[in-house]
């Protein structure tokens, strides 16, 4: 949570796996061993751009007690805040980043019977450890993975390699859909079910096992919400009595980094709850973009996660 | 006596069907059985059509059980003749059982603990009960000590019905034993011996 917690790689291999998708693979600047994760963990990489800081949380895609490197995919999205972008035209082999001890908010369940994983797109990359750590227990599981076209999918080819039948492939471009009603129905008590995509992708998933008759307990999704862009604003601090500016590129948690504010943070993505914070008055509406508040937390306009939602108007006041 | 704030200690957030599931399975008592006759009231049709009730009558006449029978027509009911036989007719089911179904308890709390055992034996993770308690307070207690159980404990301290240490019943619980745990109270004096006070009525 603070610079003290980062390691400092440097990028080993860098490899084009799809038309916008690079692999990067990162190893300790000094050669040390790097730290054992959990199959569905990410790292956050912080990448220092021109004028300002961005970390962006990626999953790790390696074998989870390889520690002599770590894998992380990295899809080019346009329109965005530049993350992705940075990952893919300045970083290169022999580059230098810092990166954040691994975090797992997305671990298969140890007492199911059977895993059945839902991918869509980039969504593959947390189910690449999570698969390897699953095979290496000789747990039961499944992949079900869609994708744009067979050009725009990561890792097919190396997928039904190192997992033949278990894989399922589904081309959205030979109008391929994953027939989920059915993959989920009459599956025997214990199955999990976890998916990683695009936010339709996963609202229509959860939706599908829900009225599957599925338990929560059962279901599982992992998303990162990148900050959305919006227009610029202040941010008061009741404790600390400082007035901020949030650019409009910018996360609260970002203006905040930049002022030199050490403010709590995991996952950077809204996913976590690390960063809640309580709003002591607001000049506008939160426009919320995390998924962990509860719709009456979220109402009742008390509460903010700084990493990822924003408000539309002048000024917010925080209790920091 | 309680030693409060136990984290282990269940709590029951009440009955509530499950629109969606493909099969509810319910097993109560007969304390129960009137929190599921309020489940019934509420739910649906399509709930009731995909309903069936194990009813533990151990402490019911067979007219009682008639009659229990009768408030929760049209859902079926199966009366077991005691809470081992209705766990195992549950365990029965749940082995082929597949994912969909929804797993209700309401009554005392070795009934509920018993059903959530055996749902955590097939893969029901505990959560995903949906639990009402009724009725007796009364306790299931593990020792410690010997490791025995004992049944329907109402008084605390309980003597523990296989070694005979006096025991103090804890709010810590067993998911696994589905049972509280009974800890020598006078293991340093067996001269001191507390009065049992009936706190699990």
């Amino acid at each position: 949570m603070t610079a003290s917690y980062l390691r400092r790689v440097k990028v080993a291999e860098v490899e084009r796996v799809a038309s916008r998708i690079k692999r990067f693979r990162l190893v300790d600047v000094e050669n040390k061993p790097l730290s054992e994760f959990s199959g569905g963990s990410h790292v956050t990489v912080c990448m220092r751009a021109q004028d300002r800081v961005i970390r962006n949380p990626y999953s790790l895609m390696g074998c989870p007690s390889d520690t002599s490197s770590y894998q992380i995919s990295v899809l080019k999205v346009d329109n965005s805040r530049g993350g992705s972008q940075f990952m893919h035209d300045n970083v290169v082999v022999g580059t230098e980043l810092e990166i954040s001890e691994p975090l797992n908010l997305f671990p298969p369940a140890k007492l199911a019977r059977k895993h059945i994983l839902v991918a869509g797109g980039i969504g593959i990359t947390p189910f690449m450890s999570m698969m390897s750590e699953l095979d290496a227990l000789g747990s039961d599981f499944e992949l079900h993975y869609g994708v744009r076209s067979a050009a725009e999918g990561a890792f097919c080819k190396l997928l039904e390699a190192r997992y033949g039948s278990r894989i399922r492939l589904y081309l959205q471009d030979q109008d391929q859909m994953v027939p989920l009603e059915r993959i989920l129905s009459n599956q025997r008590l214990g199955a999990h079910m976890y998916v990683c995509g695009p936010k339709p992708m996963i609202d229509w998933a959860l939706r599908t096992a829900t009225l599957a008759g599925w338990p929560d307990e059962s279901i599982h999704s992992e998303q990162f919400n990148a900050p959305p862009i919006g227009k610029p604003f202040v941010v008061k601090l009741a404790r600390s009595r400082r007035e901020i500016t949030v650019g409009g590129h910018q996360s609260i948690l970002e203006a905040l980094e930049q002022n030199g504010i050490d403010a709590p943070f995991l996952c950077r993505g809204g996913a976590c709850g690390q960063c809640e914070t309580e709003v002591s008055g607001c000049d506008g509406f939160i426009e919320h973009n995390d998924h962990y508040l509860s719709e009456a937390e979220k109402a009742s306009g008390r509460k903010i996660m700084i990493c990822v939602s924003r408000i539309s108007g002048d000024a917010v006041t925080l209790d920091l | 006596m309680l030693v409060s704030g136990i984290k282990s200690r269940p709590v029951y957030p009440g009955l509530s069907p499950d629109p969606n599931a493909r099969r509810n399975l319910i097993v109560c008592d007969r304390a129960g059985a009137e929190a599921v006759v309020e489940l019934v009231a509420r739910a649906g049709e399509d709930f009731v059509k995909r309903a069936s009730v194990i009813l533990v009558a151990d402490d019911a006449s067979s007219e009682e059980a008639a009659a229990l029978q009768k408030k929760l027509d049209p859902v079926h009911v199966e009366v077991a003749c005691s809470l081992d036989a209705a766990i195992a007719q549950l365990r029965e089911i749940l082995s082929g059982a597949s994912m969909g179904l929804r797993l209700y308890a309401a009554g005392s709390e070795p009934l509920i603990g018993s059903v959530v055992q055996a749902g955590a034996e097939n893969f029901i993770d505990p959560l995903s009960v949906r639990t009402e308690h009724r009725g007796s307070l009364m306790r299931r207690v593990q020792c410690v000590h010997c490791k025995g159980m004992t049944e329907n404990v109402v008084t605390n301290p309980v003597k523990c019905a296989h070694c005979g240490l006096l025991l103090l019943v804890r709010d810590h619980y067993s998911r696994r034993l589905a049972a509280f745990q009974g800890v020598c109270i006078n293991a340093e004096d067996p001269s001191d011996s507390p009065e049992p006070k009936v706190e699990f009525q």
